[in-house]
């Protein structure tokens, strides 16, 4: 259980976390995400007390990290692979965290059984590590104490597509076996596919937070249709809020020039009202995927770095 | 045919454990002794490539400076003394390096991120560093007057004359209180510094270059010749490292100790304590 309460860090006049709460339950994965510098990595190292908040509590397993006595035991936190001593061997750092915590010499075997990481590579140093090897490192140095909690600051980066699949794997056991996780990403689809809770942070400020669902139900239904322009009325008229991805100002009735609506509503609905206004439908989806990326880009549009391009419909 | 391909992409899933399943399954966790913290510090000096030479450094020179006095020093000089404070010389060049890189490798290496979260009281690390760096000074000592030992019974060999023990236990004493001295010094100026290079670079200043220009100054002027001593820490613990001191000497120590050691040490831990961790 991780509970960040009203937490605000300042340098200076600028503000990196502005009044940020939120909660990561037992049992479930929590996806941090923001583009880079929306404040993710203050937010956890404030959580884990390697910066001092300006104003806020922190607290996990009800307590200040501070407070924890043996903190490896109850919290495994992964902030930055890299962060080793480049000349130490990948065995090195974990016997001496197992050290640290007061662990038998046998959990580093087994950690590094557990993250597939070979006698030999074990034995190579951090220097030599490719940045997917390093991951798998900084994964068994914070399991090595089998904690309830887990804090991530992004770790698929630098994984292959197998490594993330174990990555997705590991931390779905893990909390279903009661576990916590707080995972932390700046790429959408790396943790929609394992998240169960989100928080979405831009500029330092919580912009949604919700269950995967909640925010996906959100997101609607998207529909194609050969006659946008009717569809668009039947919805309109059954007072549900139609957007358009594509040129609304095509009249819809040309065979191929199909437009794409988006409509708040589950498909359901919208195939009913679709039905009962006789039009015939190409495509009836929840939008879920792409819907909550483009809630993410819309919800991080004005904070982001990239000014987010605007949908064509908009542009003409 | 095509179907029968379940390549094993995930690696291991791990069998169901329980949270803490080892030892103590029901007890909370101890909080974390403050020996063990030193016992992982120790290691943590000596456990890179660069942490294993200079311990290695440290031997080696040991044995060259006796090796080079028995080859080329002067009969005279085949006493105890002169054979410790000789194997001393580069042993206040080295400690001092381990003790401030120990700091500044948890900044330069950023390794600290792990450090401080494993052990989320800075004070508790830095008391353990500070620690283990006395420990090193000690075994240091103990190296150092024993090879110091052995090369006066090997140059009492060669002149065919009795070895002289010109060393009682009090300027031992005061050679090791030296020695640890220097080890904090280099151990502060890690905590002021935080940065591995600019540390290193900072101690030779201290230790070579500032007792140059000191003694310089002192040669040219009368009044500085007066005055050095109350000012020139690393001159006051020259003077500790060679024992004897006289009460005026306890008062250089003490003023230069406390200025050039103390202030520096309580204002680099009160920054260390505050800062931010990267």
């Amino acid at each position: 259980m991780i509970t960040v309460q009203s937490v605000i860090k300042r340098y200076g006049p600028f503000t990196a976390v502005d009044d940020v709460t939120f909660t990561a339950a037992p049992g479930s994965v929590t996806g941090f995400l923001g583009p880079n510098g929306a404040g993710k990595s203050t937010t956890m190292r404030i959580i884990v007390g390697l910066t001092p908040a300006s104003a806020g509590t922190a607290l996990v397993l009800g307590r200040r990290f501070a407070d924890l006595p043996n903190p490896g035991r109850e919290v495994g936190v992964l902030l930055d692979a890299s962060a080793q001593h480049a000349g130490r061997t990948g065995a090195e750092i974990l016997t001496l965290a197992a050290r640290t915590m007061g662990l038998p010499n046998r959990r580093v075997e087994e950690m590094l059984h557990h993250v597939s990481l070979t006698a030999e590579e074990a034995g190579r140093r951090l220097r030599d590590y490719s940045l997917g090897m390093r991951q798998r490192l900084g994964i068994a140095h914070a399991l090595i104490g089998d904690p309830e909690v887990l804090i991530l600051d992004e770790p698929a980066n630098g994984l292959d597509p197998a490594g993330i699949r174990w990555m997705r794997d590991l931390l779905r056991d893990y909390a279903d076996r009661g576990g916590t996780v707080l995972l932390s990403s700046h790429l959408l689809h790396e943790i929609e596919v394992v998240a169960d809770h989100l928080v979405v942070i831009g500029n330092g400020r919580i912009v949604a937070a919700g269950s995967k669902r909640e925010l996906l139900a959100a997101a609607g239904t998207q529909v194609r249709s050969t006659h946008p322009g009717r569809l668009r009325e039947a919805l309109t008229q059954a007072s549900y809020t139609v957007t358009s991805s594509t040129s609304a100002e095509s009249d819809g009735t040309r065979p191929g020039a199909a437009t794409v609506l988006r409509v708040d509503a589950d498909p359901g609905a919208v195939g009913l009202i679709a039905h009962q206004a006789g039009i015939a439908l190409i495509e009836l989806r929840d939008a879920d995927g792409a819907g909550l990326e483009e809630m993410f880009l819309e919800l991080t549009a004005e904070t982001q770095r990239d000014a987010h391009t605007q949908p064509e419909g908009a542009v003409a | 045919m095509t179907t029968a391909t379940s390549t094993p992409l995930e690696i291991e899933t791990p069998s169901p454990r329980h949270f803490h399943p080892t030892d103590a399954a029901a007890l909370a966790p101890l909080r974390i002794p403050l020996t063990r913290i030193v016992t992982v510090e120790l290691r943590k000096s000596f456990d890179t490539r660069s942490g294993m030479w200079l311990l290695a450094s440290i031997g080696l020179a040991a044995l060259a400076t006796t090796g080079a006095i028995l080859a080329w020093g002067p009969r005279e000089q085949f006493t105890y003394s002169e054979f410790l404070l000789a194997i001393g010389m580069p042993m206040t060049l080295l400690l001092p390096i381990i003790a401030a890189l120990s700091v500044t490798a948890e900044w330069t290496q950023r390794t600290g991120l792990a450090t401080f979260t494993l052990v989320p009281h800075r004070g508790r690390v830095l008391l353990a560093k500070g620690l283990a760096s006395v420990l090193v000074a000690a075994a240091a000592t103990v190296v150092t007057s024993a090879v110091a030992v052995v090369g006066n019974l090997i140059g009492a060999k060669i002149t065919g004359l009795a070895p002289v023990w010109d060393c009682d236990a009090a300027a031992l004493a005061s050679f090791a209180g030296a020695i640890t001295l220097l080890m904090l010094t280099g151990f502060t100026l890690g905590a002021l510094v935080r940065n591995s290079a600019g540390a290193v670079v900072f101690y030779m200043v201290y230790a070579f270059v500032a007792p140059g220009l000191f003694a310089l100054l002192a040669m040219s002027q009368q009044w500085f010749h007066t005055l050095r001593p109350w000012v020139d820490a690393k001159f006051t613990q020259d003077v500790l490292l060679h024992g004897g001191l006289s009460g005026d000497q306890w008062a250089h120590l003490a003023v230069t100790t406390f200025v050039w050691l103390v202030i520096p040490l309580t204002v680099g831990v009160a920054n260390l304590l505050r800062s931010e961790v990267k």
